[in-house]
Parts: structure tokens; C-alpha cells; sequence
């Protein structure tokens, strides 16, 4: 899987690519729109991280041009600016989704993920860890081929942790995926808690082969076991 | 005290105090002149008696005033002890009024053939009590015209000359600097009102830019604080994930990392209420506010059984309202969130929709909550590490939307979310 990450901030740009390169994503970089042009008009992405505020020209007109070039790379916005009217611009002019500054790096795996999952494998709707099957369209979770009955915060943690597979989720980038952005979330972490609880109850009662391992004071991962 | 009754009533003082002594004055110059011509008209006849005595002795006999106005009577020259003429005042009986009238009585004393008369002649008189009777009814028609008049001339003359500045003030009352609108004035030709309405629509301007530019600043600021802190942030992750760490080093950097993503919840919240403020959150769409609670208490049941509090849901009407879904849910959230987190375990929360208000209750440990204080920014109700700015967004929201968002204290801790009349 090909990436390329256009984006002006040096330190940010590195981030991501540590972060994707981990994940065994080939990734390359620009950090402003010529070099940006240049590399899609030779190259082809399966998906791209789009800093829409670039210093020598409007991230939107990268939109613009892979769709004048009739070029379907998946593309992931990425935005300092929060602003609803360039989250609407942007979908408009063909990306697959919108991502405000900051995230959590765990969110922007989550949305790559999702994103190529639904451009590349035409939507394939399972995702299987050990004995553990997620019908993705359905909300299903299938463990040993029973289902178990997850509600629907406990299926949204799962999905999220699984996509993460093997990684550190921070406990405020999983309460922010499940419970939304806006909220004041400091008191978030006891609901995640409170489901964390109950969603391993459930997987152990099941006899999962998955764990979700409490990192101390910083989040979860959920690992094989 | 209104104006207009306040210079009435200085007007009414004023005129009762000139009034009285000017009535006092007019009294006694109308006595005066009044005196100085009966005493003018008195002397004429005496005159005329006197020259009538010369052609008909026989009235020298007229002891008695009788049908006429004098008498006559002989005296002797040794009784003469005041030859002046003197006039003064004695009662007198009258048939006409049954009582003892005041008149008017002229001595004076006269020779004739060698003889010396006393001769006295009267005239009936001003009633002095009736007069003053009179002119104090006079004087209290004048005063209570006069005060009528300034009654009615301030109220149609007055009211009309402050009608801008009535204008005036009611349009500050609807004021809001939140909103960009400026206040409308009224033209006016009186000067002291047009140079008032030119100095207040200078000050809103400035307060208003001051406004203006300081949401701006901490939008800015906002915005300018997320990169560095998602870098910060992202680098720590990557840092934790890399190096297989112990739980002791761990303990060193999670608070780090906690502490960062608090930096950061805290901006977006702040971020939050510009974009409400500035109007940014544009889709509006029919949601049914049922349902939303429906889901919300569905998603919170878990983290309340956690607390061991039970959430009901009375339904008694349905509401349907024309609203953002995102902030729609944020305002709810936050209402039935800070409910479960304050809530009292072992007791109910009960969330009451009705036709247009929904009723978020909860039991606690504390009493009343400061009602004025509530709403706004930075205010904590305990120290659990929330940002204060919870309610402030709920309240924003509610504003915008015209809502009325209101808290009270009844046995129970109730905040009240009531929609407009459609």
C-alpha cells in the first residue's frame, strides 16, 4: 500500500510517517503543492493525506486536479482549520473524508483504514483477528461463530481497538472516536472504563483470542492471546 | 422618578409658594385701592350734605341714618377735640343681609350759622371674608389650571421633545453585542439628543470591534495551539509505542501525555464555542429530539448502571425541532453526562420530555447550585478535571437556537431545556 502524506508542518509530516511506516505502508512525502503536482502526476497512491493549507497554494486545487486527470486516489483531508465550509468543499470535490488537527494517530489509521477498506477491497466486510470475525456492515461480532451481543459504544470500541491492532490506543483518542469530538471529555474516560469492563467480560465469557491490555495510565491495545 | 413628573412636581411647589404670595400681596393692593376710593366717594358726599344743609335747614335735624346715608347732629364747641375728618370701619345693621354688615364711616365735623354739626356718612363695604373667600377660590382655579396645563403640556409637548431618547434606550435594552446589528437612532433636531445618539453608536462601535477582535484572538490562538500540540502529542505516542517502557517510566510520561491531551480538549472547546458563536455549524435539518435523548440514554446506560444510578425516560409529548444534529447532541449530552457524573449512586435520573421542555433531573450530596454563576465559562462545580466550559457550550447552544436553558433546585438538581412555541 502506497501513501503520500502533502503536508507543510516538517514535524507533523514525520509523525505520520513514522506512525504509517510501522504499519508497512510505503510512504512518501511533500510539503507543498509543486512537489505534491509533480509526484501525482508520475505516481499512483492508494491513498493520500492532504494538509489542504499549503504555503504555495490552495490544498483543494490537488482535489481539482486529480479529478480534471481522472485520478481515483483515495484522499484523506487533513486540517488545521476545522471549518465546515472546507470539510464541505473538500467531500465535494471527491475526498473520502475529513480529518480536523490534531488527531490521534490511532484515529488516522481508524480512517485510512476505513477509507481503503472501502476503495480497494470493495468494501470487504469482515475483518478476522484469532477466533474473532467483524461483520463491519452488519455491526456483527462473531466469536467461535456465535455471536455475541455487543451494544452499540461496546461494538465501537472494538472496531476501533481492532483496527489498531497491536498498537497503543491513548485513552482519549478512543474516547473521542466513540463519544465525538465536542464534548468535554475528561469524565469520558470512566465510560470508557466502564465499557472496557464489560466488553472484556463479554470476549471471556466467549473465550476470545483477543485481549485488551490496559497500558497504565495511557490507554489500551488489544493484542492475540 | 420620571422626568416629566420630576419638573412637575418642582413646577407645582414653585407656582403653590408664588402663587400664595402674590395672592397676598393682590389682596391687600386691592384693599388698599379699594379703601382709597370708597373714602374718596365718602368725602364727595360729605361735601354734597354740606352744601345741601346751606339750602334745606331741615336735614340739620336728621338725627338717624333712617332711609338715607348720614346724620346730623348739633354739638357743642367745647366737645370738639379732633376737627380732622376721620374715617374708619363699624358694623351696621342691614335688612337686606339680617346681620351687621361692615361699612365704611366718615366724621367729620362743620359750622354752619355760628353752629357746630357732627356730621357722619357711610357707605356699605367690601365683605372682607367674602372677598378673601372669593379670591382664594379664584387663586385655587388658577393653580390647579395652571397645573393641569404644565400636566398636559409635558406629557404631549415634553413626551414628544424625549421621544428619541425613550428610542434611545429601548433599542440599548435589545442591544446584544453578540449579534452584529447596529442599533437603530432617531433623527432628531434637538442637539443634545443627535450629539447622545452619535457618542453611543461610537462606543457600541468600539465595543463591538473590541468584541469582535478578541473572539477572533482566541479563535486564533486556537487554532495556532493545535499543531504544536498534536506534534507534541503524536511524538510522545510514537515515542511510548517504540520503546517497549516499563510500568515506572510509564508513570513518568503518562501524565505528560494526560496532560497534553487536556491542553488540547480544553482548545477544542474553546474552539467549540467560537464556532457556535460565529454561527459556523450552518445544516439545519428537522430532527426529532425523542430520539436523540432515546440513543443518548441507550449509550449512557452503561456508565450509569457503573455507577450504580438508574436513568428513566417519562415520554409525555414529542418534540420536533429544526437544529444542527451534531450540536443537538452535544447540548444533551453534556446535560445527561453532567447528571450521571454529579448523580448520586443508588438514585434515579430522571430525563421528562414534554410538548416543549425536556426535564433532566438528578439527586446529589450538594445543595443548590449557584444559578447566576452556572452558565458561564470556567465555572466548576467540583474539581473532577473537567474544563468548566461544559454548560457554557450547552448554554451557547441554547442560545443560539432560542432556547431557554435554565437550572433550579427542588429537593432535586433540574436543568430545563425549554423549545419555542412553533
Amino acid at each position: 500500500m502506497k501513501i503520500l502524506i502533502i503536508e507543510d508542518e516538517q514535524e507533523m509530516l514525520k509523525n505520520m510517517q513514522n506512525s504509517l511506516e510501522k504499519e508497512e505502508f510505503v510512504v512518501e512525502t511533500a510539503a507543498d503543492y509543486r512537489e505534491a503536482a509533480s509526484k501525482i502526476g508520475v505516481y499512483e497512491y492508494d491513498c493520500i493525506l492532504l494538509d489542504i493549507s499549503l504555503p504555495d497554494g490552495d490544498g483543494l486545487q490537488i482535489l481539482k486536479d486529480l479529478k480534471t486527470k481522472g485520478i481515483s486516489d483515495s484522499v484523506i483531508i487533513v486540517s488545521a482549520k476545522d471549518s465546515l465550509d472546507d470539510k464541505i468543499k473538500g467531500l465535494d470535490l471527491g475526498a473520502d473524508d475529513y480529518l480536523p488537527k490534531p488527531f490521534h494517530m490511532a484515529e488516522l489509521h481508524a480512517r485510512i483504514n476505513a477509507v481503503l477498506r472501502r476503495n480497494k477491497f470493495e468494501g470487504a466486510n469482515t475483518m478476522e483477528i484469532g477466533n474473532v470475525s467483524i461483520n463491519i456492515d452488519k455491526h456483527l461480532v462473531n466469536v467461535n461463530k456465535t455471536e455475541i451481543s455487543l451494544n452499540r459504544k461496546e461494538y465501537d470500541i472494538l472496531m476501533y481497538l481492532a483496527t489498531n491492532k497491536g498498537r497503543l490506543v491513548n485513552k482519549s483518542a478512543l474516547a473521542e472516536h466513540v463519544w465525538g469530538d465536542y464534548i468535554d471529555q475528561s469524565d469520558n474516560f470512566e465510560f470508557i472504563y466502564s465499557q472496557i469492563k464489560n466488553l472484556r467480560k463479554k470476549l471471556n465469557e466467549h473465550n476470545a483470542e483477543i485481549e485488551i491490555k490496559a497500558i497504565y495510565g495511557i490507554g489500551y491495545k488489544l493484542v492475540n492471546s | 422618578m420620571k422626568l416629566l413628573n420630576y419638573t412637575t412636581r418642582y413646577f407645582a411647589i414653585i407656582l403653590f409658594v408664588l402663587l400664595s404670595a402674590w395672592a397676598v400681596l393682590f389682596y391687600f393692593e386691592m384693599l388698599d385701592e379699594i379703601y382709597d376710593s370708597m373714602d374718596d366717594g365718602l368725602e364727595n358726599q360729605k361735601m354734597l350734605v354740606i352744601r345741601r344743609t346751606k339750602e334745606d335747614n331741615s336735614i340739620l335735624e336728621k338725627n338717624e341714618f333712617g332711609d338715607g346715608y348720614y346724620t346730623i347732629r348739633k354739638i357743642e364747641p367745647e366737645n370738639i377735640y379732633n376737627i380732622k375728618d376721620n374715617y374708619r370701619d363699624t358694623l351696621m345693621y342691614m335688612h337686606n343681609e339680617e346681620d351687621f354688615e361692615p361699612v365704611r364711616l366718615l366724621e367729620s365735623v362743620f359750622q354752619q350759622n355760628g353752629e357746630y354739626y357732627k356730621l357722619k356718612v357711610i357707605t356699605s363695604m367690601v365683605e372682607e371674608d367674602d372677598l378673601i373667600e372669593d379670591l382664594l377660590y379664584s387663586l385655587l382655579w388658577l393653580y390647579l389650571g395652571l397645573i393641569i396645563s404644565i400636566i398636559i403640556l409635558n406629557n404631549i409637548v415634553l413626551k414628544k421633545v424625549w421621544n428619541p431618547f425613550y428610542k434611545l434606550i429601548t433599542e440599548l435594552k435589545n442591544f446584544n453585542i453578540e449579534k452584529d446589528e447596529n442599533i437603530k437612532v432617531q433623527d432628531t433636531s434637538i442637539e443634545e439628543f443627535n450629539l447622545l445618539n452619535k457618542q453611543i453608536q461610537v462606543l457600541l462601535q468600539k465595543s463591538r470591534d473590541s468584541f469582535t477582535g478578541q473572539k477572533q484572538f482566541i479563535e486564533n490562538a486556537s487554532h495556532e495551539l493545535q499543531t504544536p500540540l498534536a506534534i507534541s502529542i503524536n511524538k510522545l505516542e510514537l515515542y511510548i509505542e517504540n520503546n517497549n517502557l516499563s510500568e515506572s517510566e510509564l508513570v513518568q510520561i503518562a501524565p505528560v501525555l494526560n496532560n497534553l491531551e487536556r491542553l488540547t480538549r480544553f482548545n477544542k472547546s474553546l474552539l467549540l464555542l467560537s464556532k457556535i458563536e460565529n454561527r459556523q455549524f450552518l445544516s439545519e435539518q428537522k430532527l426529532s429530539i425523542n430520539s436523540i435523548i432515546q440513543d443518548l440514554v441507550e449509550d449512557f446506560s452503561d456508565f450509569a448502571s457503573h455507577k450504580e444510578i438508574e436513568l428513566t425516560i417519562d415520554v409525555n409529548g414529542t418534540i420536533d425541532f429544526k437544529m444542527n444534529k451534531d450540536l443537538a447532541i452535544i447540548l444533551f449530552t453534556n446535560l445527561i453526562k453532567n447528571a450521571i457524573v454529579h448523580g448520586k449512586s443508588e438514585h434515579l435520573i430522571n430525563i421528562e420530555i414534554d410538548k416543549q421542555e425536556v426535564k433532566i433531573s438528578n439527586f446529589s450530596n450538594s445543595g443548590a447550585l449557584k444559578k447566576e454563576k452556572l452558565f458561564t465559562r470556567f465555572y466548576k462545580i467540583s474539581n473532577k478535571n473537567s474544563n468548566g466550559l461544559g454548560l457554557a457550550i450547552s448554554k451557547a447552544i441554547a442560545d443560539e437556537y432560542d432556547l431557554e436553558l435554565e437550572y433550579y433546585f427542588d429537593v432535586k438538581h433540574i436543568f430545563k431545556v425549554e423549545f419555542p412555541k412553533a
